[in-house]
């Protein structure tokens, strides 16, 4: 671990302290787990603290976990991660909240401690359907005006529900369900730690 | 006598000075713009959920598509995020062929952000002067990887060939006499870095004519200098990085406070802004221009003595040779692997970014073990740029918007993924 990531983690379990739910420290970056009901506190309080102060936020986005590895995830669905970046300190951090419920995913929004993360927000409800109470403005961005459901979820199917075509008789553009037939050409294949291991086989 | 009321205006999406497919529903109070709300997604293509459809290598030709004005920089980010998951070694010389071409990128992107920029706020002419510079760096981008737009050069472990001996030539036609023939293709006679030494020979002085036209241009000055201030403090609450952080003050660019590649070992300077207006960005985009040039000139010559592997020889992640694939029973069977089912990459998340054109490009994967991205998050400098739009605009008169879309130096690709 190099000494500026040392300082960071440092610094984290000494401002946040138990809130900072998991810790983990991979491939140079520092990822934390906050809890729902503590993440507007901590995310003002790494914002505002002189020895955390992250001034931008780079990226905020929704995560579906419902088929993560073999579609065995135990713990809740969805989730916002953040990316911190601290301009003074030149060091960053990923925030990873849980909505609490799979069904109606919730997370306060934090628009108000950096303006940034307006449109991410925005964009994380059009995808994902987390809802963020606090912000002023969370209407769809990148999907069509009038569009139905959360396209990014994992069992939304990548071509969609309906398409759109213009139809003659009735001289408009009209929407109706898909006509494309699903496919997968390259399978999705998670192997086991020994795979290919001929030595040890 | 009756109340005037504001009036709303739409602005694009079919607007030449919108930059692709960006529509702004302008509210306005005479010629002055109270609210701007920009409407994105026209371009939506859902590169995020069908890059969890496909291998990850599979991925590498969305990315240049995203930016399609610098598309070897997405590449860049995306194979890095690969590379760091991976922890793959990437060998020194594609190190420096990645640097090159990045700062080859960012030249182009420059070059064309000036002459559009030039063109929304009436200087026509520069878009034909830049144009005329971006073609011999497109024609390197043919060179080294076979076609002028989208390269898909870049390859997780290194870069999918090395430099090229020989540029493209051009044909004799009824319109080029033998004797004009000769003299353009005179530069072009050499390998792909003689023909970029003698760009980079010939570009600042090219840069020095850019600025006749614009840098001291009393209209430019006009529509350009204090439209659009952004102070630091405001820079950095709404995300702003790349020339937008700089043009406002804030000497942050990662390719020297985060150095990736081999950027540590090259020599170049940051320019920083004043007064946050566009005419510091544009100042801050121009000398970027300069040291753009100055880097290439160190890879060339760093390139030139060193030979070397390209990309990395782990065959579990980059194909082997076309002829020991041919030839030995080990090797074909790694290929059949890596192009049926693809690398599998172990399970974590990462987030890598890079210094692009535009600002900091970042690609967050998180894998879970399998041959395909788990999630795939692309954060777009422009996408952060554009929501600022409301507040750099308000209070601005509507000639002032069209300035301020080509301050942001937007690219829909990226903004609507």
């Amino acid at each position: 671990m190099s000494a500026k990531l040392e300082v960071l983690s440092q610094n984290l379990q000494k401002h946040l302290g138990d809130r900072v739910g998991a810790l983990q420290l991979a491939r140079g970056e520092i990822t934390i787990d906050v809890d729902a009901s503590d993440y507007l506190e901590v995310m003002a309080t790494l914002h505002d603290e002189p020895e955390l102060r992250f001034e931008e936020l780079m990226d905020l986005c929704g995560v579906d976990y419902s088929t993560y590895g073999h579609g065995d995830w135990s713990g809740k669905r969805f989730a916002a991660v953040s990316h911190l970046i601290s301009i003074t300190h030149n060091w960053r951090l990923r925030v990873r909240c849980f909505a609490p419920e799979n069904d109606f995913p919730s997370l306060p929004s934090v628009v108000s401690i950096w303006n940034s993360v307006n449109w991410f927000e925005r964009e994380a409800f059009d995808l994902y359907g987390i809802v963020f109470p606090g912000h002023a403005d969370l209407r769809r961005i990148l999907t069509d005006y009038g569009f139905i459901g959360h396209p990014f979820r994992k069992d939304f199917p990548i071509s969609g529900y309906v398409e759109m075509r213009y139809d003659p008789d009735q001289q408009r553009v009209i929407y109706q369900p898909v006509t494309i037939e699903p496919r997968e050409i390259t399978p999705r294949i998670i192997r086991e730690a020994s795979y290919g291991d001929v030595e040890n086989a | 006598m009756p109340d005037i009321q504001n009036y709303t205006l739409n602005f694009g999406p079919q607007h030449p000075a919108a930059h692709g497919v960006l529509r702004m529903v302008l509210e306005l109070d005479g010629e002055v713009v109270v609210r701007a709300d920009p409407h994105i997604g026209m371009l939506h293509r859902a590169t995020e959920k069908l890059a969890e459809t496909k291998t990850w290598v599979q991925s590498v030709p969305y990315m240049d598509r995203l930016d399609y004005m610098s598309m070897m920089c997405n590449e860049h980010a995306y194979c890095l995020a690969i590379e760091s998951l991976a922890d793959i070694k990437v060998p020194i010389r594609a190190q420096y062929i990645r640097v090159m071409f990045d700062e080859v990128t960012r030249i182009l992107n420059h070059l064309l952000w000036i002459g559009a920029h030039g063109i929304d706020v009436g200087a026509m002419t520069m878009m034909l002067y830049a144009m005329r510079e971006r073609e011999d760096l497109i024609d390197c981008y043919e060179a080294v990887s076979g076609t002028r737009w989208h390269a898909a050069y870049y390859r997780p472990g290194g870069v999918y060939r090395d430099l090229p001996d020989s540029m493209p030539q051009y044909k004799a036609s009824k319109w080029k006499s033998a004797a004009k023939l000769k003299q353009i293709n005179e530069a072009r006679s050499g390998t792909l870095l003689d023909f970029l030494d003698d760009f980079v020979s010939r570009f600042p002085k090219l840069v020095d004519e850019y600025e006749t036209l614009l840098t001291d241009n009393r209209i430019w000055k006009q529509r350009l200098v204090n439209v659009g201030i952004v102070s630091p403090e405001r820079a950095m609450q709404l995300g702003f990085t790349g020339p937008m952080l700089r043009g406002s003050g804030i000497a942050w660019d990662l390719r020297k406070k985060q150095p990736y590649e081999v950027y540590d070992r090259l020599d170049f300077d940051i320019p920083v802004g004043v007064t946050g207006d566009c005419y510091d960005r544009y100042l801050v985009r121009v000398e970027e221009l300069r040291q753009s040039n100055r880097i290439i000139k160190q890879c060339i010559d760093w390139l030139r003595v060193h030979p070397g592997p390209v990309i990395s020889d782990d065959y579990k992640v980059a194909a082997p040779p076309r002829a020991s694939m041919k030839s030995n029973m080990e090797e074909l069977i790694h290929h059949f692997k890596l192009c049926t089912e693809g690398m599998h990459v172990p399970e974590g998340q990462v987030y890598s970014a890079i210094e692009h054109p535009k600002g900091e490009f970042g690609i967050y994967a998180i894998s879970d073990g399998a041959n395909k991205p788990y999630r795939l998050k692309i954060r777009s400098p422009s996408f952060v740029h554009l929501s600022s739009m409301d507040e750099l605009a308000r209070g601005h008169m509507i000639a002032d918007v069209v300035t301020m879309v080509g301050t942001i130096d937007i690219v829909f690709g990226e903004i609507d993924r």
